[in-house]
Parts: structure tokens; sequence; C-alpha cells
């Protein structure tokens, strides 16, 4: 007898992307509908909660619906709903928790909650089936973290930031830089065009450890700024700023390789919203493309930002594991990925 | 006509089911407690005492605030996305409205208020006649002060309504005297059949139905406030 097909609704509202998607067996994007709110936030230089949540509320129907239509489907149609209930901004969870919540009931639906993470992880699953035990490197305005999969749905975390996220340094350094929010493409473009001239610090922490610290670096950042203008000197932008994604890029990698080669894995996967940064993708391409038997796997830019594609992908494994959560499930802002 | 009634705009939870003229059920809870876990459950469980399923409803009614701005929205979006899935139609409704609406059958003017912190509430003053409810100033949040000089003015006795009006009952009869009245703990909160009575009002496109927060998010309020010294200076 053939398997039947599964068809996974899922819902992403954490940050500032209202999104949903439709999801076949896990691999196949049937609809994938963003509708990012970046341009609301950027007077504020930074996403500000309540009005991500404001503007939640505003758009999650139109979304739905456009998902519906491009998927020329009904939830009839569909096997579950997966939806992000957590880390993030809490009262942006809420506002798609409860609306996976009404679904679920409407229709009398499994309801899956995701972990925000394991969702960007399982992206990777979107492009190509994943081999384990496998490594993955997340990287994002909020997390920084190597995560060890030894089969689907088992997450460890074997190294994280001490202090800010790669993503946050990013926001900060382009800051000093007088850079528009957000601040990461800006410096990904700017580092592109200068040389890594400034000689800032790698830091790598103690000996063997996984684990990521990017404040002393980007405060190296301020501090170099801060010199030169009492010095009467000009910063070369362009140079800083390819000294600084040198500095974090080098770092990331070297860390990701020996953990790869540490935990022998058959896969490296790269996660997250700094995943589009192509000095990144650029150097981990070339690092692995060295090591045998280790293939590194980056998901198109459009899968690395947020979006609901990934939640329904990570929805399907756990949807095939059994794993339901009830109608008094609520938002996780600190949710652990370990536990969830 | 099978309506289901959704109010979480404050931390009264308050859910009502009805068919045609029949209160088939009320839910309320008056507790501080996390409505992001309790509503759907509760629904949930008010339906299933009724024999009612889902696909049985005809009609969401909703608070859609002033008040709390996560108990609004939480409201709201089950009641958006429950419309919307179901193909049915929504009306969204004044939760202060639906507070008055909750007096008892008097003639002449009702305050409903929420407490809104730092000497502030949400409020609104509407005309009960007839059994009918009438809106005569607009929600608004507003300090309690300036709000009961204002209806001093009209020169018209004022039933205030609902649980938090009591903290400010003090300051209410300093300034309005005689011309004010306290349901007091009679009125405490909405009732679900007054949210029902009020669900024969303008329907809405569910992808439409907004919150409204009686104002801005902080961050905008300081934005634009910051922008207009800046016009100044530029002048
Ligand atoms: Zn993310």
């Amino acid at each position: 007898m053939m398997k039947k097909d599964i068809f996974i609704f899922g819902i992403e509202t954490s940050c500032d992307e209202t999104a949903a998607a439709v999801i076949k067996n896990g691999t196949d994007i049937i609809a994938n509908v963003v509708s990012s709110q970046i341009e609301s936030h950027k007077r504020f230089g930074g996403v500000v909660p309540e009005i991500a949540s404001r503007h939640h509320v505003e758009q999650i129907i139109a979304v739905f619906e456009e998902t519906l239509e491009r998927a020329g489907l009904t939830f009839q149609d569909m096997d579950a709903i997966a939806v992000t209930k957590g880390p993030g901004l809490v009262g942006a969870l809420l506002v798609g928790v409860n609306a996976a919540k009404a679904i679920a009931f409407a229709h009398d639906l499994p309801l899956i909650g995701v972990h925000h993470i394991a969702g960007h992880i399982y992206a990777n699953r979107l492009v190509q089936e994943m081999s384990f035990p496998l490594m993955s490197l997340v990287v994002s305005g909020g997390h920084t973290e190597l995560v060890y999969m030894k089969e689907h749905g088992s997450f460890e975390v074997i190294g994280e930031t001490r202090d800010d996220a790669a993503g946050e340094a990013y926001d900060k350094v382009a800051r000093t830089l007088s850079l528009p929010y957000p601040g990461g493409p800006h410096i990904d473009r700017l580092a592109a065009e200068g040389q890594d001239t400034y000689s800032l610090p790698r830091i790598r922490l103690e000996e063997g450890s996984y684990d990521f610290s990017f404040s002393g670096l980007k405060s190296a950042v301020i501090n170099t700024v801060h010199n030169a203008e009492q010095r009467g000197e000009e910063i070369n932008p362009e140079n800083l700023a390819a000294s600084f994604q040198a500095s974090v890029v080098d770092v990331l990698t070297e860390k990701t390789v020996r953990a790869a080669k540490e935990y022998d894995v058959k896969q490296v996967l790269l996660a997250g919203g700094v995943a589009a940064n192509k000095g990144l993708r650029a150097s981990l391409e070339n690092a692995f493309g060295e090591i045998e038997n280790i293939d590194i796997m980056i998901p198109p830019i459009s899968l690395c930002t947020d979006n609901a594609a990934m939640i329904a992908a990570a929805g399907t494994i756990l949807f095939e594991q059994g794993k339901r959560d009830g109608l008094d499930m609520n938002g996780h802002p600190g949710l652990d990925i370990e536990e969830f | 006509m099978k309506i289901l009634a959704i109010d979480t705009s404050t931390y009264t939870l308050s859910i009502g089911l009805s068919d045609g003229d029949v209160i088939l059920a009320e839910q309320v809870t008056n507790v501080k407690k996390n409505h992001s876990i309790r509503v759907m459950p509760a629904i949930e469980a008010l339906m299933s005492e009724v024999d009612m399923k889902p696909g049985d409803l005809n009609k969401i009614v909703v608070a859609n605030g002033p008040g709390s701005y996560t108990g609004v929205r939480i409201g709201v979006t089950i009641a958006k996305t429950l419309a919307w899935t179901l193909h049915i139609p929504i009306t969204a409704v004044s939760g202060l409205a639906s507070l008055a609406a909750s007096a008892p059958l008097i003639e002449g003017l009702v305050c409903p208020m929420f407490d809104a912190r730092r000497g502030q509430v949400f409020t609104g003053l509407y005309r009960l006649s007839n059994g009918l409810l009438k809106s005569v100033k607009e929600d608004q949040n507003v300090p309690v002060v300036d709000w009961c000089q204002e209806l001093l003015k009209i020169g018209e006795p004022v039933l205030f309504v609902g649980q938090e009006s009591i903290m400010h009952e003090q300051v209410i009869a300093e300034i309005m005297g005689s011309a004010a009245a306290f349901a007091g703990k009679s009125v405490p909160y909405t009732r679900p059949a007054a949210l029902l009575s009020l669900a024969s009002g303008m329907e809405q496109d569910p992808s439409q139905v907004v919150p409204n927060y009686a104002r801005l998010a902080e961050a905008e309020a300081n934005w634009l406030k910051a922008n207009e010294k800046k016009e100044k200076s530029d002048e």
C-alpha cells in the first residue's frame, strides 16, 4: 500500500515576520508566505515587541488566506497544525499560538508546538534529506549555538554564546558605523569591499570549548572607532567591516569544523538568519570542501530568515513521532531546545 | 442562530453561548490567570457542555478592547481565526460597551471603566434607553480627573460600572458629587449575555477585525513626541 502524504500547516510569529506555510511529507514546500514588518520597525532601530504583536494580529488572516490559496488546499486536507511556541517575543508568539489553537479546534486537527531553532535547522530538509549524526551551526539575531543531532527530533547543545549572539554583535557594530537597521546585510556588503586590516581579536575562550563570545569583539570595534576619532583619523568602514566579519567568521568556522570532526558527523547544517551572510557561507563551504565524508548544507537565503515552512518541516517530524500539544499550549519566550 | 461570545480584554474571562433568544451558557472567571492557556480549553469545555460543535456556530462576537493589550489580542486572534476558518460572520464590539450593557435596566447615562494605571482609565459614555445602548462619548484613554470634569458638564447623573471603577470612586465622588452613582460590585465585569446581546451589531470581514487599544504603543508615542520636537527645533 502506498504511504499517505502528510500535509502540515505551519505558523510562525515569534519575532517580526508573520508567516504561514503548507509542507508535504516534511520536505516539499507547497506554499510559503512571509509578511515582513521590517519597514515599520526601522525607524525605531530594532524590533519593538508591542508593535510586532500589533502587526501580527492585523496580518495573520491575510497570510493564512494567501497560504491556502497558493497551496490550493483547505484545512480538511491537513494532518496537523504546527506553530512556533518559543523562544521569541512573548506577545508575538501568543498571536500565532492562539490562532493555531483556534484552527486546530475548529477542524479537530492535532496541534504541534515547535521550537523556533528546531525549525531553522529543519529548513535544511526542504532542500536535501538530513543524514545523521549531524552538527548544526545556528546563528541569528538571538542565537549562536552548535547543536548536535544524533537522530530526528534529538537536539544537544554542545556550545552556545556566553554573551551576545552573532547577529546582535552585527547590529551593534553596524550602529557604531552609522549603518541603518538591520545592520547585518550592510556589514556583509561592506566587508566584501574591504580588507582585514584592523587585526581584531579572535575570541576562542578556553581550550576545547565550543562556546562563543562576541561582546569583546564588539568592544574592540567600538574602541577602534573611538581611538581613531580621538587621534583625528578617518576610519575605513569597508576595512573595519571586513576585519569584524573575518573575526566572527574565523571563530564560527574553526569551532564548527572542530565539533564536526570530534563528533564524527556526516553532515553540517547552517541555520538561522545570519546564515544569509555571504562571508560565513563562503568560509564554511571552503573549510568543509577540503574535508572528506562531511557534507556542508546551507539553505537558500529565503529559508534562512524566519518563515513557517521550516516550522511545518520540523512539525512533520514531531507529528510522525506522535508528539502533540493541547489547547492549553502557551507561548514560551525562553523555551529550551533540549527539553521542548 | 448559534453565537459564541468572547471577552478577554481584562483579566476577567467571559465566554457565552446563545441559540436564538436563549442564552445557553455563560462562563466567567475573575482571577488573574493566564488567558493564553485558558481561553481555548474554556470554549471547548463550554461548547461540549451544551453539545455544540465548532461547525454548529453561526456567528462570533468578540470584545476588541480597550483593555490589556495582550488580553485583547488573545480574544481577537481566537475570534477572528475561528470566524474566518468556519466561514461565519464576526462582530467586534467595545469591551466597555459590553460592560455598560451589563448594567441593570435603567434609563440614563452609564460609564464603564477599566483602570489604565497612573491615574488613567479606559472609559466611554453610553446611554441606556428602552434596554438599548447608545454611545455618547467614544471609548478613550484619559486621566480619570479630566474625564469626571467633562462628565460633570453634562449635568445628568451617571452610573459607574465595572470593578476597576471602584478604585477611582473617591476621586470621582469628589469631583462629581451627587451626579455620580456607583454600581460597584453589583456590575463587576462584562456578563457574557450582555456581550451576546450586542451581537446584532455590524458584521465585519474576519481579516479586518483588529483590536482597539485606545492608546499608541509606548515606542510609537515616544517616537512621535521626539519627532514633533525635532520639527519645532527645525523651524
Ligand atoms: Zn529565527
